[in-house]
């Protein structure tokens, strides 16, 4: 099962969600920002880091680029995405989800292992989860605070939409305490918690994170 | 030669925690003016040639794409000499 990373200029989790895929079964395969070459993968993750500096506005620059064009027209047909954190960041600026992420509230770079509560396990991304499930799995962002307008908020929380929510306390000033939401089709999925930091004991806080991993490969098994 | 300036500005409704951090610091420096503060951006474009309409309706489509972001975002474009 070939699951692609895009490796921007800036991009710093690349080799670590390789890794997590490596880790739950799958063929991790490096993509490139400057090929439109999908390369045959059958689902593909947006990683954090700082693509282009943050410059601009986070994920603004990266949207233009070449692979990106490959993942959008993709995307609008079914082909699953996740986007953790700076790759949650560019879905929001490529218009595959709705919203954007803009500055913490406190201005504090927030970097924690964040208790978090599973609301959508009808994605690709989620399926492995029980809905309520509690997780701790660490963020590390500057600009993670999720907004949109009334209007989308309540569309998103009427679809179910909201795929994962801060639990005890919000950490950035995300509007209805979200930290991850997916789009109509449930295929496009972004997290600000970085799950591929969260896979085994020994450089996590927990393996809360694996089941975003193994879930897409269960997916695309019995799709 | 021309310069065409873009302004970028968080929309009302939108969090500027920036902002907020600028007007709680102006007080301890004993400026008591300020009631609130909001932080945007500012683009300086110098272009080739005169502005016509054209470059105009361009630079307003660039704004909208890439300058600034729709969702959490406004812009205004001007012409300063």
């Amino acid at each position: 099962m070939r699951i692609g990373v895009v490796t921007f200029p800036g991009s710093l989790d690349d080799s670590s969600a390789l890794r997590a895929i490596r880790l739950a079964g799958g063929q991790p395969v490096p993509l490139f920002h400057a090929s439109d070459d999908l390369k045959e993968v059958e689902a593909v993750v947006l990683p954090g880091g700082f693509s282009y500096g943050d410059y601009l506005r986070c994920g603004a620059i990266s949207r233009f680029a070449p692979i990106m064009s490959s993942i959008i027209v993709a995307a609008e047909h079914g082909f699953p995405v996740l986007g953790i954190c700076n790759g949650f960041q560019i879905l929001c600026e490529s218009h595959l989800l709705p919203g954007a992420l803009t500055r913490n509230q406190g201005l504090h770079f927030v970097c924690t292992d964040q208790p978090l509560i599973i609301e959508n396990t009808s994605t690709p991304w989620t399926s492995g989860y029980t809905k309520g499930d509690r997780l701790v799995i660490p963020i590390k962002n500057g600009e993670g605070s999720f907004q949109a307008s009334a209007e989308t908020l309540n569309q998103l929380e009427s679809e179910g939409r909201v795929v994962l929510r801060y639990a005890d306390s919000n950490p950035n000033g995300s509007k209805n305490d979200i930290a991850g939401i997916s789009n109509a089709r449930g295929n496009v999925v972004g997290v600000m918690p970085h799950p591929e930091q969260a896979i085994e004991f020994l450089t996590g806080p927990s393996v809360d994170g694996l089941a975003f991993f193994t879930s897409i490969l269960h997916s695309l098994v019995g799709r | 030669m021309a310069i065409i300036v873009v302004e970028v500005m968080l929309k009302a409704e939108i969090l500027d925690p920036q902002g907020q951090a600028v007007a709680a610091a102006l007080p301890r420096l004993g400026f008591t003016f300020a009631k609130a503060v909001r932080q945007g951006k500012r683009f300086e474009i110098e272009v080739v040639g005169t502005p016509t309409a054209e470059m105009l309706a361009e630079i307003e489509k660039a704004a909208e794409t890439l300058l600034s972001n729709p969702v959490i975002e406004t812009y205004v474009v001007k012409v300063e000499a």
